[in-house]
């Protein structure tokens, strides 16, 4: 029983990933125009005479070069083969670095980012969540969490714009954008550590507006049904203090469904800062993606989709593994 | 008849009345499309085509909303995008739900090997980050239309509507007035409309809400990152240009404010509109709303 649950998990994965690469393959293929007359366009529009001999020797050369005068069957499964292998192909425009290395550099700063806006607004959501349900709480926090909620309708990037100009641009606390200031080489010390926080504040701060009232609705629902549990009204007919009830017994069960949304959520940071970062030139995924984008360099472009799709998936994965471990009656 | 629909015309009244989510919510929606509907009878829509006013002017009597740097007046592009970003979220919602809702009536309804197709379609189909395969295909699709944009997006959208139907359709299939129709001898697909559909249209107008406002993240995450269509001056692509042009260190607040205000005031509208159908549909959500 327990390992076809793992093996179905298994093979779940391969096939989003092994999906995920196909559509790579697919859709740019469908797409009318090709590669190598895009090219040859780009050629004459920088003034070089075409036609003739010279063409068809070109538009072999790269025909051969890229591996497109092969069968499509066995051009798949090269694309195929490659991606699985995490070779993406080489950038256009930081050409001759490869996809993969260019995603890489980006990575830390995405997750930097993500995980910790990620974890404050889990930890701050979660208290919020617990207090509305709780009746005895301050009757402020009634009013106060649900604009949250609203809030967390807004999209963060849009946020982030207001907050870029009020707290940057009209009122020049902090930083308009990038990971540090420009002329700082990075290292590890005290001064460029507390530079990467100073620019960090904004975007994560319009990351954590916009989800606290996400993870204030779960924590609510769960403290809903804790709350009607016998030993909570055990625990208040033994006279224990109201803080200690609602830290120890109410919000400490009602965390551990949280705790699993938190894990997905996690995994899917790499996705979460796409916007985030073109509104703060935050040089991440999301940064990287918006240059390939503006640039056309549509083999990044496939990489990021790729990793993005690949991140979440290897997540979701974890994931499902841990659960069992976690909660015994799934295997059931 | 016509006293019956006028019966359910009011009492829909009382409880959007009653509701003031609801009420405030449609409120928000409406004055957006009015906004679309009148306002071109007072302003000159062909201003928010490109070089037809100067650029760069801050709001003044004569451009109320100032002009952007590609010469557009920025009231006329408010009153052309808002209807656009509109129609790409509601054609969207509409073909996704329509997708979504035929799926899961299927999914649920026949079980066996037909549902576990669907559902590993869609499971698998949810762990995919949508954005991730439309930048794939708005990459390859180089010049894209606004309904062109709305079904890339629906194709992308039926997965939430097809499980909380499944699970619904799951659940209904076994009520005992569905087994006496299936006793009385009638076929699959009458059961199918006569019985079952009515009482998973509720369900399938809140994911509608849900499915639009869904709809219109994607469209506008996308136009943002300079994806969208080029030729139409929607809400998402006007932040795309104020952002190439660098209007926010340039101080030029009035080309990139107004449409977040809108896209503010359109997502809020949606949210309370999805969270009070939510509560209508689930009524147990309601006490503790």
């Amino acid at each position: 029983m327990k390992h076809s649950y793992f093996i179905r998990r298994l093979i779940m994965f391969f096939v989003v990933v092994i999906l995920a690469a196909t559509l790579n393959f697919i859709i740019p293929r469908l797409a009318p125009g090709d590669p190598i007359g895009a090219v040859l366009e780009e050629l004459r529009a920088r003034g070089a005479s075409t036609g003739g001999d010279a063409e068809d020797e070109i538009v072999a050369a790269y025909r051969a070069r890229f591996g497109l005068d092969q069968p499509i069957h066995i051009q798949y499964f090269r694309f195929l083969f490659n991606t699985l292998r995490f070779d993406l192909g080489y950038s256009i425009s930081y050409y001759p670095q490869k996809v993969e290395a260019a995603l890489l550099r980006s990575l830390p700063w995405t997750v930097g980012l993500l995980a910790i806006s990620t974890l404050i607004s889990f930890a701050a959501g979660s208290f919020f969540g617990a207090m509305m349900a709780w009746p005895r709480a301050p009757g402020f926090m009634q009013r106060f969490v649900p604009m949250f909620m609203v809030l967390s309708a807004v999209p963060y990037y849009l946020l982030g714009l207001i907050l870029v100009y009020i707290f940057a641009f009209v009122m020049r606390l902090l930083p308009l954008g990038g990971a540090y200031s420009s002329g700082t080489i990075p290292q590890l010390d005290l001064d460029f550590l507390l530079d990467v926080i100073r620019h960090g504040i904004l975007p994560a701060l319009s990351i954590v507006l916009t989800s606290v009232g996400f993870w204030a609705l779960g924590m609510r629902g769960v403290m809903v049904t804790v709350l009607g549990e016998d030993y909570l009204t055990l625990a208040e007919a033994k006279g224990l203090p109201d803080r200690r009830i609602f830290f120890a017994y109410a919000m400490r069960n009602a965390l551990l469904p949280q705790v699993t949304s938190l894990a997905i959520a996690l995994g899917t940071v790499t996705s979460g800062a796409v916007l985030v970062e073109v509104v703060f030139n935050y040089p991440g995924i999301g940064w990287l993606l918006y240059n390939a984008l503006r640039s056309s360099d549509y083999y990044m472009v496939q990489g990021v989709a790729f990793f993005l799709i690949l991140t979440v998936a290897v997540s979701v994965l974890i994931v499902d593994l841990i659960y069992p471990l976690l909660d015994p009656r799934i295997e059931r | 008849m016509v006293e019956v629909i006028l019966l359910r015309f009011k009492s829909a009244i009382s409880y959007i009345l009653r509701t003031p989510k609801l009420l405030l919510g449609l409120i928000l929606l409406l004055s957006l499309l009015l906004l679309g509907l009148v306002g071109p009878y007072f302003v000159d829509v062909d201003k928010a085509r490109p070089i037809s006013v100067p650029t760069r002017k801050p709001p003044s009597a004569e451009y109320l909303l100032g002009t952007d740097g590609g010469g557009r007046d920025m009231l006329a592009v408010i009153i052309t995008g808002t209807p656009q970003t509109l129609k790409m979220g509601v054609l969207a919602g509409l073909v996704g739900v329509t997708l979504g809702t035929s799926l899961g009536l299927i999914a649920g309804y026949f079980g066996g090997r037909i549902d576990m197709i669907i559902s590993t379609a869609t499971d698998t189909m949810l762990t995919i980050p949508p954005l991730a395969i439309l930048l794939v295909v708005a990459g390859s699709v180089r010049a894209m239309t606004v309904p062109d944009m709305a079904i890339i997006i629906a194709l992308l959208s039926w997965m939430f509507p097809a499980r909380t139907i499944r699970a619904q359709v799951l659940s209904l299939r076994e009520q005992p007035y569905v087994h006496m129709a299936r006793l009385a001898g009638l076929g699959d697909i009458r059961i199918i409309f006569e019985e079952i559909m009515p009482n998973i249209l509720p369900l399938a107008a809140a994911s509608f809400v849900g499915a639009t406002s869904g709809a219109i993240l994607a469209g506008i995450g996308l136009e943002v990152l300079g994806l969208g269509p080029q030729r139409t001056p929607t809400l998402g692509m006007t932040i795309y240009w104020a952002q190439l042009y660098s209007a926010l260190i340039n101080g030029l607040w009035w080309w990139w404010l107004p449409p977040i205000i809108v896209l503010i005031v359109l997502f809020v509208g949606l949210f309370l509109v999805s969270a009070a159908l939510d509560e209508f549909v689930n009524p147990r959500l309601r006490r503790t709303g």
